[in-house]
């Protein structure tokens, strides 16, 4: 799958659990500049995409992601 | 079952309006989503969750200091989760020769939490987890993991015996239909704390509410069945009653008979079981009588509805004779249209979405957890006479023009006790779950019942009654209080609302004057305390003829002892 794609998706997702439609993620979105994403947000997040592609993130992965482009490469390794 | 981005959609809504309940949360992993899903939950059931959280893994000392936070808040209902992983941690850090203790030392914490905490408590029992190190040897050894996890789950269930006020969440249960893979995942657990995946959430939420809904009288208490492939395989009116699939032999037949089978344990429990079918009823009662392979009989059906009406009518006309609120009721039917049309004009009537696989609504059935309930008495099991009973009583009442006539037709006897050991059980039920003919809405548990029953202050009456067509059993409750010397103060009255409209609050009026003069009080003072659903009894102490008390806050009432006029009435003393 193409990373645009990827990522596009991933936009869905954030917008279909944080309640938000206005939600436009770059690779260079963090937490700090989405208000609703916080810690516990994160969890359903995580849960929402492994579900979406049928993948499993490992726990280290999950504490690693510093932006939206780290967490859509890890999605694009195991989709390869 | 709603997930957890629904509930957090429901919670954003707000619960304005909605009644409030004061809820405790304590854990010993992080808990901020099962709390989110907690208020949910509530939300989108018309309850308000007003919720303390405790700082995680701090059980212990919120519960063992009396001046703690958790103390102070003073919930309704208290959540104490304790997670099996925490106490495998305790017990892997234990010295092997301790092991064989770990139950009873958990044990011994949850009966002082229960010695220590005002209000229902609400605990966990703990799913397994198998630690692999003895293989399945563990179940030989006293001091392995599982053998302490199942002996720690008896203990609870022991325990929970011993204190009223304990209730347990059956997570051990509920993991065990949806499996541990599901409900936990460790990359989730690891990286956050967090014990309960994000799909188990919603479903632990839902049980705990069941649970504080059933403690606050909402409950289910009747189950209204469709006959053709909803109780038996086929349509009785084309195939006969002899080719119904039902039994071990014909087609999926065992289906239906272990459904059969669940629902005669339900009516044994004392769950109303009504039918609402599309039939000629002859033919449909045929079935019952002759098809040797049924497991529900006539018997336990309270009322039978079986004609080509429209099936929303018939649960009206069922509803009158149980004189239950809709939001009591079940509907089950195989057939989409009579769901979607039963639900869209009885929007309170519960209607599962029966899977169209006959094979596979047991296991569904038992994932709705329909029928919680916060009590259980050995009177429970009668109620099913007792509505035929009223069934026929309607019928009859229809010969006689004039009520009166009815009434002392009917031979109604009553039995005045106070309370008993006997009968404390039935009372406290009664407390907890009467709403409509209930004047204060104290809700009362059987501790409490005993206490008032040895009180020198307190008047506890209780009344029965019975009829040509059958015993009701006890129906009515009343509590007085000495107020001052002179006056008499009505704490509870309350009734079960199968004997409206026979006289009863005549006879138990009479009865409570009579008290008052035995006991020197000249004065009676009665209080009405409106809530959702005891609109019924708005004008009870007027009709009585008690007299408004201008003074007072809330809507109380007074009656002077001399000068009242015994009331009418074709009830004896038995």
């Amino acid at each position: 799958m193409e990373r645009n794609k990827v990522l596009a998706e991933v936009q869905d997702i954030f917008r279909d659990v944080l309640d938000e439609e206005e939600i436009v993620l770059t690779d260079a979105t963090s937490a700090d500049d989405i208000e609703e994403w916080d810690s516990l947000s994160h969890i359903q997040l995580i849960v929402a995409i492994e579900k979406h592609f049928k993948i499993k993130f490992t726990s280290k992965e999950i504490l690693s992601w510093k932006n939206v482009g780290e967490l859509v490469d890890s999605t694009m390794s195991k989709l390869a | 079952m709603k997930s957890l981005k629904e509930l957090k959609r429901i919670l954003k809504q707000g619960t304005e309006g909605m009644p409030e309940v004061k809820v405790a949360l304590l854990g010993d992993t992080a808990t901020q989503l099962l709390a989110t899903a907690l208020k949910g939950e509530g939300a989108a059931r018309g309850l308000a969750v007003d919720l303390y959280e405790g700082e995680y893994s701090q059980v212990e000392m919120q519960v063992l200091d009396p001046g703690s936070e958790f103390h102070s808040f003073d919930a309704s209902f208290s959540i104490i989760f304790q997670s099996t992983h925490k106490l495998l941690e305790t017990y892997s850090l234990m010295k092997p020769e301790a092991r064989v203790q770990l139950a009873k030392e958990r044990l011994a914490f949850v009966r002082t939490l229960c010695e220590s905490t005002n209000g229902k408590i609400i605990y966990f029992t703990y799913p397994e987890i198998g630690d692999a190190v003895f293989g399945s040897y563990q179940t030989k050894v006293q001091s392995s993991f599982i053998y302490q996890t199942r002996k720690l789950n008896m203990g609870l269930m022991e325990l929970s015996q011993e204190y009223p006020q304990l209730f347990l969440c059956d997570l051990a249960e509920l993991q065990a239909k949806y499996g541990r893979d599901m409900f936990f995942q460790s990359n989730v657990y690891v990286s956050t704390e967090m014990i309960l995946s994000v799909d188990a959430l919603p479903l632990v939420a839902s049980r705990v509410l069941d649970i504080i809904c059933a403690n606050r009288g909402q409950f289910k208490k009747c189950l209204i069945l469709d006959l053709d492939n909803t109780v038996w395989g086929g349509v009785v009116g084309d195939d006969g009653w002899e080719n119904l699939q039902l039994g071990h032999g014909l087609g999926i037949g065992k289906a239906f008979t272990e459904f059969q089978q669940w629902v005669v344990k339900l009516r044994q429990r004392g769950i109303i079981i009504c039918v609402c079918s599309k039939n000629d009823e002859a033919v449909a009662r045929e079935a019952f009588e002759k098809n040797p392979e049924m497991v529900l009989k006539l018997d336990d059906i309270a009322v039978f509805v079986a004609n080509w009406e429209n099936k929303a009518d018939n649960i009206r006309r069922i509803q009158s004779i149980l004189n239950i609120g809709f939001d009591s009721m079940v509907f089950l039917d195989d057939n989409p249209f009579e769901r979607g049309l039963v639900r869209d004009s009885l929007p309170e009537v519960c209607v599962p979405e029966l899977p169209e696989d006959p094979g596979e609504y047991l296991e569904f059935l038992y994932s709705q957890n329909l029928f919680e309930t916060a009590s259980f008495s050995e009177a429970d099991k009668d109620r099913t006479k007792q509505y035929q009973a009223e069934s026929n009583r309607v019928s009859y009442a229809g010969k006689f023009t004039n009520e009166s006539d009815y009434l002392k037709s009917l031979g109604m006897e009553s039995a005045v006790r106070g309370f008993e050991p006997f009968n404390i059980p039935r009372v406290a039920q009664l407390s907890q779950r009467s709403n409509q003919f209930n004047l204060r809405t104290v809700r009362y548990t059987e501790d409490q019942v005993k206490q008032m029953a040895t009180d020198p202050d307190c008047g506890c009456l209780t009344f029965t009654l019975e009829d040509k067509f059958g015993d009701n059993g006890l129906v009515c409750v009343i509590i007085l209080k000495k107020q001052d010397a002179e006056t008499l103060f009505i704490d509870t009255w309350l009734m079960s609302c199968r004997v409206l409209k026979r006289g009863m609050e005549h006879f138990t009026m009479n009865t409570i004057v009579e008290y008052a003069k035995a006991n020197g009080f000249k004065r009676i003072v009665g209080e009405y305390l409106p809530t959702a659903k005891n609109g019924m009894v708005a004008d009870h102490y007027q009709n009585l003829g008690f007299s408004k008390v201008e003074a007072a806050e809330t809507a109380q009432y007074e009656l002077n002892v001399s000068s009242y006029e015994e009331k009418i009435c074709h009830i004896a003393k038995k």
